[in-house]
């Protein structure tokens, strides 16, 4: 009960942000229009709808970072937090009042973006849902990354790492705008290390229903969820006792 | 008993010596005001006593709850107003209030009830519907207060709540502050000498982490010479130096 009252706090500080909503839910949605146009006058198969469509959505989750990071390292910031430092609130309330406020808000974009794609083009099937349902580890990962930021960065940090650094290392890294064999290499193997790329492929052969290359995967983007989830609470648990 | 029973409470950071040996007792119903220039451990001896940060040295014991022992309990009986401004920018003053109830687990009535309370107890009404955020200094330190009384405290701390405000809002505010004495044992830490003089039953000074007098400020002003308590403070803290 005290964790839902920090967090139903937590889901009004951030959708009465108007910025918050026109990132968070615009940007990736005029992205996906921008690019279904460019492909209809220059086709190329990367931003085919049924390809470039959960990439959007993978894209939209690093904002979910920067709400995630940017309403932490406010609380903290303005005391808020050390003022409930004092209350009865748990660390485990703090941890799931931050992350589960902002889960369904990344479910909502991801939903939106396959929405305004089925407007595009995308075919109607089951695989949808499955899409949106998968995109769950890559949601969790994106939240923890903001609350790991939002732990040790203040205000103005949090928007120059999450807002342009994380965001730009996403776009890169995940084979959204470019086929990442083009570069090959180094930046090839980089990328194939980080969880972006299988985000992306993940969401990719969910939507087309190629479900054996689900896992493979699905397993990097588990993984690395997990260990970004313990990184920040280790951060947030680090951060409070130093208060 | 008393409210507050600080005995040699030290905090160490590294090398620095935040707070050396602190030992002082605290009455019930009293307001104690902490004094002292920057980087005395006012505001480290306040982390300490509200659990925020733990002793690396001695204990003290908040009407009998220790806060190296029982924090869970001392925390129950104490509210903090901190030094910045501590309150949610995105919701109505109401919401900030109805944050606290639900934190500490009240029912809806109870919640509804302990509002109405505060908004009458610090004249609230007029900014109630109002984004916190968007308030002016002098009330979101009112709304600040406010929240910290809303768990009904038996101690209170405030660290600099008048930090910034002018004239007329802390005027305001001492108003509020002199409307607990006797009801809720205070811990205020300042840097403004008449405020500490006008609200203070007692004043403790700081120096380098060390307790240098615990007085009235009558007490402190006589001990110095002077009627004069903002040259009573300088004489007590150079005396040290010299």
């Amino acid at each position: 009960m005290r964790m839902l009252t920090f967090a139903g706090r937590n889901v009004k500080e951030i959708l009465r942000d108007p910025l918050t909503v026109l990132f968070g839910l615009g940007f990736p949605l005029i992205l996906l229009l921008l690019l279904s146009a460019i492909q209809a006058n220059i086709p190329v198969s990367l931003f085919e709808i049924q390809s470039l469509a959960p990439g959007i959505t993978v894209f939209g989750l690093s904002f979910i970072t920067l709400f995630s990071a940017a309403i932490l390292a406010k609380d903290r910031s303005s005391s808020l937090l050390q003022r409930l430092y004092t209350t009865p609130l748990t660390p485990v309330d703090f941890i799931l009042g931050y992350t589960l406020p902002i889960l369904p808000m990344a479910l909502a974009q991801t939903a939106l973006c396959y929405a305004a794609a089925l407007l595009l083009g995308l075919d109607l099937t089951v695989d949808i849902l499955l899409a949106i349902l998968l995109n769950l580890p890559a949601s969790l990962l994106f939240i923890s990354l903001g609350l790991l930021f939002g732990s040790i960065l203040n205000e103005k940090q949090v928007g120059g790492i999450c807002g342009a650094l994380l965001t730009n290392l996403t776009a890169w890294m995940s084979g959204i705008w470019f086929d990442l064999e083009l570069v090959g290499g180094v930046f090839q193997r980089v990328a194939h290390a980080l969880p972006f790329y299988h985000a992306v492929e993940l969401a990719r052969a969910t939507l087309t229903g190629q479900y054996g290359d689900i896992l493979p995967h699905l397993w990097w983007v588990a993984g690395y969820a997990i260990a970004c989830t313990a990184a920040a609470i280790l951060l947030f648990l680090r951060q409070m006792g130093r208060q | 008993m008393y409210a507050i029973d600080m005995l040699n409470l030290t905090k160490r950071y590294g090398r620095t010596l935040a707070v050396d040996g602190l030992t002082l007792r605290v009455k019930e119903g009293e307001l104690l005001s902490l004094l002292g220039v920057n980087g005395a451990g006012k505001t480290t001896t306040v982390k300490m006593l509200s659990c925020l940060t733990r002793p690396t040295g001695g204990d003290a014991c908040l009407l009998g709850k220790s806060i190296c022992r029982d924090p869970a309990a001392v925390k129950s009986l104490i509210a903090v107003s901190p030094q910045e401004t501590a309150v949610a920018p995105g919701l109505t003053a109401k919401e900030n209030l109805a944050l606290i109830c639900g934190v500490h687990g009240f029912s809806k009535e109870k919640r509804n009830q302990r509002i109405a309370e505060l908004t009458g107890l610090l004249d609230l009404g007029g900014i109630l519907e109002k984004r916190a955020g968007k308030l002016s200094g002098g009330w979101q330190r009112r709304l600040s207060i406010a929240m910290a009384l809303v768990s009904e405290p038996q101690i209170l701390f405030l660290d600099e709540p008048t930090l910034g405000l002018d004239v007329l809002a802390r005027s305001d505010l001492w108003e509020v502050i002199r409307a607990l004495r006797g009801k809720v044992t205070v811990i205020l830490t300042t840097h403004y000498m008449e405020e500490a003089e006008a609200l203070s039953d007692r004043v403790a000074i700081m120096k380098d982490g060390r307790l240098l007098v615990c007085d009235t400020p009558q007490g402190i002003k006589t001990a110095a010479g002077t009627d004069d308590f903002e040259q009573a403070f300088i004489s007590t803290v150079k005396g040290v130096i010299s």
